[in-house]
């Protein structure tokens, strides 16, 4: 099908082209020129810094209470208005967001760990092993979870670091079984099939050509994971399970708004408006970065 | 085909077994009796009470009756509702949780996959960022705050819909249904756009385009397929999914559901309820993973041939 | 792009109009249509555990048995002055021991069996049986050897001071002439049951039998069991067969469990409640500003208190009891997170009940506890370690907790941290007196100071403090009973209760308020100290 001019085209092009980029220098660009994600990223990085220089600049203490005053709607004394207690609720979102974003990550760094490499090994290995895996993973899900989580809580007191684990324990099935489908498909692809011929060992080829290509999944499973654990937390914390007062996080302060959602709406707007702001950065840079770091959607 | 069915299901045996086993010792490890109550529980009553329910036996032997008494279907007596079997409990607010839920899937599905299909077809585009940013607030709303959220438009603002019960009133199935379902149409949205776009790139859409297929046929049979893999893949987590939220959405609009029966029964210490729900939970997950791998199987050609050997 | 937007129009216009369609119009609501019908609609709170009057314990169930049993006395919903139940009139001896019930001829039970003196005999019995596991059989202990039948000490009912003296003649004779006995007997855990029904089902002590159910259950009282589906309502019809059939106005009463409370509340104002149980406290000023007429608040017999485990330094010191106590300003309190609704309380009964004043020992002082605290060796709060405060999930307990939290943090300097625990387990902790401090109340069973006092005796069962003191049980147990008149009575009392609040091995915090919302079309339910309701005195009376 070439003629003589498209050949000659292609050499002009080769010529012209700039040294093979890495996929990660590559996806960089793409990331860059993505202007929701780079949004969201700049949102986060908002989010993160305004988490770590709180006690230095929330105007009030999180749990004084000033409890003549009661609620309030937004005024110059209180930008976001104050809960039934009277406490200021701008500090108290600064407050709520260092937690909720604390377990976000760190639990979901937990699953993803876990997650991940129990999902790879299985998908990879396949046969018996990939069947006995997953039936633990089958397992596991069966179990009540309610029931798990209240055990621990109730056994090993309250406290951040039991919930962080207990949450990300429960996390990492799903990401288990959606890499392990990911890797399993991945696994028939005929490039493994070369790699492996040409003497390459399981991890290398885990390391260097499955898990690139699962990464995209990853990536975007982990940017739903966090909004999950988030929620999951705010769900546990709802129950009287997690995050006991005075502290909070933005999942208590919303199932309080909730509750007085009616009579003092501001008391659920803003930290919901929080917590769907987070999100939503999280996951447009969740998905740029999956567009970015994808080869096979590069242009060609 | 039929081997590998039949193998999972034997395998699923052994699985439920475990989780019978495991659960009925962590319950029983929980502190918190059945009977605590604020009256006071003298020696001699609780001793009664204990014995009534088997609990002065050592547990192992516990354990052995209540394995040869599910072998015969009887799930015992709920502790926490006297005179009442679990079995009789479950079977009562099981149809209504399934209803619950399959209402709920079907929106999820529906909503979720037409959005996530329609998304990719355009990505980065108006026609991606709008059903996508959609489906975000599907994902960031707690279905505690969705749930008053929509009461409050719908029920009691306009009047539109029924606040509270299931197949009382006209129309009172719908707020629950999207209130459960809606989280999971924003998965299902996402994950469906995520793995149409990666199939959209493959070549052998190519291929079929180059054949000369116009674009809803290559979309419909060969896209789709790929795209949806993901989405079955994460039918199965959903699905158990579905009875934790069901318990909020089931509180929320007082829906006598077999999810608000299963807290309860933890919050209760009703160890048999507890035991009765988490063998039906777990029998159900399985046989809906089970489900979930044969359709990706048949999905996806190339994991079928591996059942050939 | 063909395909899909024209199959994806077809599906958005399908779902629409399956949305619309299963919209339901303007229709009647639940409650109007309950005024035409005669039916109550009633929110009840959580599910009934049973329908058995001598297994049950909770409010919810009472209510629903209220309608289903009768004992042998009712009481007047005004004034709660005992009235004839099956007993159509008694007499008490000069001693005030004995007690001889002339039963009514016509009181029939559900299936028309006339109810007899010996069903009476036997359902104590039935009740005091220790097999059964009665968490209320000490209600009968003033009855003679009725604590020895009910301990296993004697299998012989005969010993028990119940006596039939003829088919419709019942004697009962107590250990000491205990004044309040008569309100006793409008305690479900003293109401009768069918002997034939519930032991047709298996043995009487067996709890697990299904005769208190659909179906079976046989009772006397003035409405009787039609349906029961589990987690969404109970109904009740009115009973022909009841002795006094034509005084009931209403035709049916459906208990609906709502323990959501906010949820509850929507139903009501979606006119699916005539009544509900509790209303949450953000609704209460909103209520209280733009309908009042809608809500009900009433004094109720109960006591909203902190029990301190008085076995665990540095609470065994009384000092610290007290200056914890006299931290908290139950005004502010009250009057903020508790919406003004509710009085600050200083002792265990409450005050007027049946005439009788609590001594009043403290106020909030938080200079004095500060003293008080540093007095005990931790000036400043210094060195004292912080410390949990127990309560049961719920709203309203927390933000009570919360707000007492920083009272103690902010005036004694001391850390305090929450720990709430779901219904069972928070009881648990309290019977194995696994707390430092714990949230309770207590509402009266019958409307005297005794049903308050008789907590507190050393190693009573609702004594998780550790309290013990040789002269308060001898007051509660030996010589109140014994006194010879209301006056000797309540200035006993009122020692046994200064004792109690100077030892302060609880920490009151305020006196118990019901609080409903009422459809105006709700008739014959007045407020009683009791929250108590009997149904033959209501009816519904749609508005013009």
């Amino acid at each position: 099908m070439s003629t003589l001019k498209n050949s000659t085209l292609l050499i002009a092009d080769v010529e012209a082209f700039p040294k093979g980029v890495s996929l990660w220098q590559d996806g960089w660009t793409r990331l860059r020129k993505n202007r929701l994600a780079m949004l969201g990223f700049f949102f986060l990085a908002l989010i993160m810094f305004l988490a770590l220089i709180t006690p230095w600049i929330a105007p009030y203490g999180y749990e004084e209470q000033n409890l003549r005053l009661g609620a309030t709607p937004p005024s110059a004394a209180h930008w976001l208005g104050t809960d039934n207690f009277g406490r200021d609720m701008l500090t108290r979102i600064l407050y709520g967001g260092r937690v909720s974003l604390m377990v976000g990550f760190i639990a979901t760094a937990v699953a993803l760990l876990i997650g991940v490499t129990y999902g790879a090994i299985a998908g990879y290995v396949g046969g018996r092993v990939d069947a006995v895996m997953m039936r633990l993973v089958d397992i596991l899900y069966a179990l009540p979870f309610m029931i798990f989580i209240i055990l621990l809580m109730v056994v090993f007191g309250r406290n951040l670091l039991l919930l962080f684990l207990a949450i990300g324990a429960v996390e990492w099935l799903t990401m288990a079984r959606i890499v392990r489908g990911q890797v399993q498909s991945l696994r028939q692809q005929e490039y493994i099939e070369a790699a492996i011929s040409i003497g390459l060992g399981p991890g290398a080829i885990i390391r260097k050509h499955v898990l690139p290509n699962v990464l995209g999944p990853i990536i975007v499973y982990t940017t739903l994971t966090i909004p999950n654990v988030m929620l999951l937390e705010a769900f546990l914390s709802f129950l009287g399970l997690g995050i006991q007062p005075p502290e909070s996080s933005w999942g208590v302060l919303i199932s309080y708004g909730v509750e007085s959602m009616e009579e003092y709406p501001w008391l659920l707007i803003f930290p919901g408006l929080a917590l769907a702001m987070t999100l939503f950065a999280l996951n447009f840079l969740g998905d740029g970065l999956r567009d970015a770091l994808d080869p096979r959607t590069s242009k060609d | 085909m039929w081997r590998f069915i039949g193998l999972r299901t034997l395998q699923a045996i052994p699985v439920i077994l475990v989780v019978i086993t495991v659960t009925f010792f962590l319950v029983r490890a929980a502190p918190g009796g059945p009977f605590s109550s604020e009256k006071a529980v003298s020696p001699q009553v609780k001793a009664a009470l204990e014995a009534q329910y088997n609990l002065d036996q050592p547990v192992l032997q516990q354990y052995f009756t209540y394995l040869s008494d599910l072998a015969r279907g009887d799930m015992g007596p709920s502790f926490r509702y006297p005179g009442r079997d679990v079995s009789e409990l479950i079977l009562q607010g099981l149809p209504i949780t399934a209803e619950l839920g399959l209402y709920a899937l079907l929106v999820a599905l529906v909503i979720g996959t037409l959005a996530g299909v329609f998304a990719a077809l355009k990505p980065n585009t108006l026609q991606d960022y709008i059903p996508m940013s959609l489906s975000m607030v599907g994902i960031c709303m707690p279905s505690f705050l969705l749930g008053p959220l929509l009461v409050l438009i719908f029920g009691i603002g306009l009047g539109w819909l029924p606040v509270s019960g299931w197949g009382n009133a006209a129309g009172d199935k719908i707020l629950p249904s999207l209130t459960l379902g809606a989280g999971y149409a924003a998965y299902i949205a996402r994950l469906s756009r995520s793995g149409m776009l990666e199939v959209l790139s493959q070549d052998y859409l190519r291929t079929a385009r180059a054949k000369g297929l116009p674009e809803h046929v290559v979309i419909a049979k060969h896209a789709l397929r790929g795209g949806l893999l993901p989405v079955i893949s994460f039918l199965g987590p959903a699905f158990a999914g579905l009875l934790s939220g069901s318990f909020v959405v089931e509180t929320i609009f007082q829906i006598p559901g077999l999810g608000r029966f299963y807290v309860q029964a933890a919050f209760n210490r009703d160890y048999t309820m507890i035991l009765g729900t988490t063998v039906f939970l777990a029998s159900l997950i399985v046989v809906f993973n089970l489900l979930s791998d044969v359709v990706a199987a048949w999905l996806n050609p190339r994991l079928r041939y591996q059942f050939r050997k | 792009m063909i395909f899909k937007c024209k199959s994806l129009k077809k599906l958005v216009l399908l779902f629409s109009l399956g949305l619309l369609a299963a919209c339901g119009g303007a229709q009647e609501s639940r409650v109007e249509q309950g005024n035409r019908d005669g039916v109550l609609h009633f929110g009840n709170g959580s599910e009934p555990q049973g329908l058995d009057p001598h297994i049950v314990t909770g409010v919810p169930e009472h209510h629903i048995i209220q309608a289903l049993f009768e004992g042998l006395v009712v009481k007047n919903p005004h004034n709660l002055e005992v009235e004839a139940g099956v007993a159509e009139s008694w007499e008490i001896s000069d001693d005030g021991k004995i007690y001889t019930f002339q039963l009514r001829t016509d009181a029939r039970w559900s299936n028309g069996d006339p109810v007899t003196a010996e069903d009476f005999r036997w359902s104590w019995q039935r009740a005091l049986t220790p097999a059964l596991g009665s968490l209320y059989n000490y209600m009968y202990f003033p009855i003679v050897n009725a604590e020895a039948f009910a301990n296993g000490e004697t299998t012989d009912f005969d010993q028990v001071g119940v006596r039939v003296l003829g088919e419709h003649t019942l004697q009962v004779e107590l250990r000491d002439p205990t004044p309040y006995i008569l309100q006793l007997f409008d305690h479900y855990s003293t109401f009768p049951v069918h002997r034939a029904t519930v032991e047709s089902f298996g043995d009487p002590s067996n709890r697990l039998t299904r005769w208190a159910r659909e179906g079976n259950l046989v009772g006397n009282g003035a409405f009787q069991l039609t349906e029961w589906v589990v987690n969404s309502h109970i109904r009740v019809e009115k009973s022909p067969v009841y002795w006094d059939a034509e005084k009931i106005q209403l035709n049916a009463i459906v208990f609906y469990p709502t323990e959501n409370l906010v949820t509850e509340e929507r139903m009501f104002r979606d006119g699916q409640l005539h009544f509900t149980g509790d209303v949450p406290l953000d609704k209460v000023p909103v209520y209280l500003r733009d309908e009042p007429h809608l809500i009900e608040i009433n004094p109720y017999l109960g006591t909203y208190y902190y029990m301190v485990n008085t076995t665990r330094p540095p609470f065994d010191d009384v000092r610290v009891r007290r200056a914890l106590a006299m931290a908290v300003d139950r005004d502010l309190l009250v009057s903020t997170v508790l919406e003004g609704i509710v009085d600050p309380a200083y002792a265990i009964v409450p005050p007027g009940t049946l005439g009788y004043e609590p001594p009043r020992l403290f106020n909030y002082d938080p200079d004095a506890a500060r003293a008080l605290l540093a007095e005990a060796g931790y000036p400043g709060g210094e060195g004292f370690p912080a410390f949990n405060i127990l309560y049961n999930t719920q709203e309203s307990h927390r933000k009570i907790a919360e707000a007492v939290q920083q009272m103690w943090n902010k005036t004694l300097n001391v850390g305090v941290n929450l720990v709430n625990q779901e219904w069972q387990v928070y009881l648990d902790s309290q019977q194995n007196m696994n707390y430092d401090v714990s949230r309770r109340g207590w509402i009266g069973d019958y409307v005297d100071p005794n049903s308050f006092l008789d907590m507190f005796i050393t190693g009573g069962g609702n004594n998780k403090t550790g309290f013990a003191n040789a002269r308060y049980d001898q007051i509660v147990l030996r010589d109140a009973p014994a006194a010879l008149d209301r006056e000797e009575r309540y200035r006993l009392f009122h020692e046994a209760e200064t004792i109690l609040i100077d030892q302060m091995p609880i920490i009151p915090f305020y006196t118990y308020k019901s609080k409903h919302l009422r459809h105006p079309s709700l008739r014959g339910m007045p407020a009683n100290i009791m929250d108590y309701f009997n149904y033959k005195y209501v009816y519904l009376q749609a508005e013009e």
